[in-house]
């Protein structure tokens, strides 16, 4: 996926560097579903690239409608009420990027997903960025940054946790965390990998390969 | 209501003749077995390129050029054709009048034939044996042989054109690459039998039926019955923001209130659909295929896991429903879709946003038609046509 000018508004969503550390965790020529595909990018790049046999589920109608005039298998639906109709081990991975916290039941679905695939790749905002902390304690507001920006009345993100949060729920849960890492806005890496603590409060978001123990 | 049925002028209709004939899920045997098709475009060398396209209820073979009979474009012209989404430069299209239809195939206004083939030099009328979805499939299934076409690379239809897809994908996976069943279920409501049987009730109650053997009395046929049987199945092709669309509760322009004339727009437009129907179909036809209908289920043999009927299936699906459908609403595809879900299946799902109803189907539908093209285009890369 070469950047160039054209493909200016994943850059500006910061959805191409992420989609390529989320690739880079997938192996080839596995059995992938992407949850919340949107318009396919990252199935297609799986696709073409991995030899992947990616399929997608999307809860816009005219993202997943684009995504199948593209040729992907995208189905409308929906993470909490369709994973349940996949069989046991389907799929080598699942992914739910930049989508955990929008979700009704995100322990479900991160249940379901580690049922349905042998691994999950679980990307999502770390809500205990520093500046988080900060407007909180400053302002007493609700917090209002690139990544929420949403007011808290409207904004999707109805679940959101911290980098902390997330590796209590894996150990609550049984699932072993096989690689992590911290990224900025822009999905760099970002160098606090060797600390939780300090990637709790620097990273902005937050990138997870699981399986089951 | 005038009863002034002119029929269409006869046409002989293009067909393959099958001397072996067909043996059917409910014991008969037709033969010989006659299958009346148009194909368009071009078959490649390699055979890979063909499309099977299933009609609905009252559709028929002529499906991307000018009916032979009634003179009316093709019915999925917009679809069909150089350069649309079934694109007729690239694909080579089939499309056959299904067994038990009145446009060539083997059917109840063809001649009946006895056990050994000989003509009974008399139509089948109510005669014809019960066919089934299934059986509609194995006969377009010996036409597939004929032209020597090991799969298809797609097979499409809408409503029951769409039942036969499905069917064609659990009984013929090998042969079916990609499957599109488009507004439909794989099975017929009680309410889609309840109003399939008021058409039927319609047609058994005209006087001019004669329990089916109108056809003794040349040019007279069930002509009420069989208009009426088209007026109720055509409100449950349209939605009511599409009937509000058209007709609202406009008047004809009537000087008083009456109960012996057309007072609504709507009425007038319904008498129409229902007088143009009978020119050109014919009611023990209509009888037989609304019961093929009626009759499909396609995971009673599984015990009514429909998972059960494509687990390990080779074939990729693309699924579509309109959200304005109530005949075959979007429930019944999502059903279809967590079904194929389950199977481990390859599926695409879509439902497009339109207030035209079942009939959208058949309508400008620019998401569909995109949606659709792409899955095609998708299939087409993936076997290398």
């Amino acid at each position: 996926m070469p950047d160039a000018p054209a493909d200016i508004r994943y850059v500006a969503k910061n959805m191409r560097l992420d989609l390529r550390l989320i690739a880079e965790m997938v192996a080839p020529g596995t059995r992938v579903l992407d949850i919340g595909c949107g318009d396919g990018a990252l199935i297609a790049h799986l696709t073409r690239e991995k030899g992947a046999d990616a399929r997608g589920i999307e809860i816009d109608m005219a993202e997943a409608t684009r995504a199948v005039a593209a040729g992907l298998a995208v189905i409308h639906g929906d993470a909490d009420s369709d994973l349940a109709h996949y069989p046991d081990g389907a799929f080598d991975y699942v992914i739910l990027s930049r989508t955990l916290q929008a979700v009704e039941r995100p322990r479900e679905v991160l249940r379901q997903m580690l049922r349905i695939g042998r691994h999950a790749i679980v990307s999502f905002p770390n809500f205990g960025h520093w500046q988080m902390r900060w407007r909180l304690l400053a302002t007493g507001r609700m917090p209002d940054t690139e990544t929420w920006s949403r007011p808290w009345y409207e904004t999707p993100n109805i679940h959101p946790c911290t980098i902390a949060d997330f590796f209590a729920l894996c150990a609550m849960d049984g699932y072993v965390v096989e690689q992590w890492l911290a990224v900025d806005e822009r999905g760099l890496k970002a160098p606090w990998k060797r600390s939780i603590r300090l990637a709790n409060l620097f990273g902005q978001q937050a990138l997870f390969l699981l399986r089951r123990a | 209501m005038s009863q002034a049925a002119t029929p269409l002028p006869q046409f002989t209709h293009a067909q393959s003749l099958y001397a072996e004939g067909l043996a059917l899920d409910c014991g008969a045997v037709v033969a010989p077995l006659a299958v009346a098709w148009r194909g368009y475009g071009r078959l490649n060398a390699e055979r890979s390129n063909a499309i099977l396209i299933c009609h609905a209820l009252t559709g028929d073979q002529y499906v991307a050029e000018p009916h032979p009979v009634t003179g009316k474009p093709g019915w999925w012209e917009n679809i069909v054709g150089p350069g649309k989404p079934i694109d007729t430069d690239r694909f080579y299209v089939v499309c056959a009048n299904v067994l038990g239809g009145c446009m060539g195939s083997s059917g109840p206004p063809e001649e009946m034939t006895d056990a050994e083939g000989r003509g009974q030099g008399r139509p089948w009328g109510t005669e014809f044996p019960s066919v089934t979805i299934r059986d509609m499939v194995r006969a377009q299934k010996k036409l597939m042989d004929e032209l020597g076409i090991i799969r298809w690379l797609a097979v499409v239809g809408g409503s029951m054109g769409g039942m036969q897809v499905l069917e064609w994908a659990a009984t013929y996976p090998d042969a079916v690459f990609a499957a599109a069943p488009i507004a439909c279920a794989a099975h017929h409501s009680a309410q889609n039998i309840a109003f399939h049987e008021v058409g039927r009730a319609a047609i058994h109650g005209d006087p001019d039926w004669k329990g089916g053997r109108y056809w003794e009395d040349a040019g007279r046929i069930p002509a009420r019955g069989l208009a009426v049987a088209r007026m109720v199945a055509h409100i449950t092709y349209l939605s009511e923001q599409a009937l509000t669309r058209k007709f609202g509760r406009r008047l004809r322009g009537a000087s008083a209130l009456t109960f012996l004339e057309d007072v609504f727009e709507v009425e007038s437009y319904l008498r129409h659909q229902g007088s143009t129907f009978i020119r050109r179909f014919d009611a023990n036809s209509y009888l037989t295929i609304t019961r093929a209908m009626d009759f499909f289920d396609l995971a009673a043999e599984q015990g009514g896991d429909l998972a059960a009927v494509f687990r390990g299936t080779p074939t990729r699906f693309f699924v579509a429903s309109f959200s304005s459908d109530w005949l075959f609403p979007t429930s019944e595809s999502r059903a279809l879709v967590r079904a194929l879900n389950a199977a481990a299946a390859n599926v695409s799902f879509v439902e497009i946003a339109s207030d035209k109803g079942h009939d959208a189907f058949l309508l400008d539908e620019p998401d569909f038609h995109r949606a659709l093209g792409g899955f095609l285009r998708g299939a087409a890369e993936r076997v290398g046509v």
